[in-house]
């Protein structure tokens, strides 16, 4: 398991391959990988976004993350873990966050991922604060459940 | 006894500073932290609050040396 806070933009892509070309142990096993990757988009609510600050809570954040990562391992038969966040200033187009589970069937990878982003995006403090388009700013109110659709 | 008070994103400018030092003799809950270090600001209904970087409920005590932390809904990802 591996969680990382960072305040640099980062490739998902190349995170992955690099996460996985190091590991060693019980790669044999490991026969589904799954990826979810957050983009910012360049609107919300309706209103253009040009950018945007993400706040979190240094310590606890990172507390709270091993737990639901944790929390996913214990539920689901997990064989390794990568999850990445971005934190300060970010531009439309970059990755937020990464979370990328092995394991050795999909239902188990597709589950683990699944119940991670999810209790992230309801549990772990972050908090964005939206520059628009129209001028000025905004903190971003609260997170829509993945789970309802729209 | 003597707590560290936090506050995070919009409740940060909502009461115009991003932390507190409190002092008090006597055990507290953590609605009764907010009351002490706010007395002129009513705690908005959304707020969460963690100790020791645990989310707790607002009828929870405080013990000597905690950090306590509000904030409004998370809103990663």
């Amino acid at each position: 398991m591996t969680v990382k806070i960072t305040d640099r933009a980062f490739d998902p892509y190349q995170e992955i391959q690099a996460y996985q070309n190091a590991r060693t142990a019980n790669i044999g096993a490991a026969g589904a990988s799954s990826i979810f990757i957050g983009t910012m988009r360049d609107f919300n609510d309706g209103v253009g976004v040009t950018g945007m600050t993400l706040d979190y809570y240094p310590g606890m954040t990172e507390k709270q993350l091993e737990k639901i990562v944790t929390e996913a391992q214990s539920l689901w038969p997990v064989i390794d873990s990568l999850v990445i966040h971005r934190v300060g200033d970010i531009l439309p187009h970059e990755s937020i966050v990464l979370v990328a589970v092995w394991s050795s069937h999909r239902g188990d990878a597709f589950d683990a991922t699944r119940y991670i982003m999810e209790a992230l995006k309801s549990t772990v403090p972050f908090w964005k604060k939206e520059r628009l388009v129209t001028e000025g700013e905004r903190w971003v109110a609260h997170n829509t459940s993945g789970y309802k659709a729209g | 006894m003597s707590i560290k008070v936090f506050y995070f994103a919009s409740l940060k400018d909502h009461v115009g500073r991003s932390e507190d030092d409190l002092t008090y003799t006597c055990l507290l809950t953590v609605k009764e932290v907010w009351t002490h270090v706010n007395a002129d600001t009513a705690l908005p209904g959304n707020t969460l609050a963690a100790v020791n970087m645990e989310y707790v409920e607002f009828d929870d005590m405080v013990n000597d040396g905690d950090v306590v932390a509000f904030f409004p809904p998370v809103t990663g990802g």
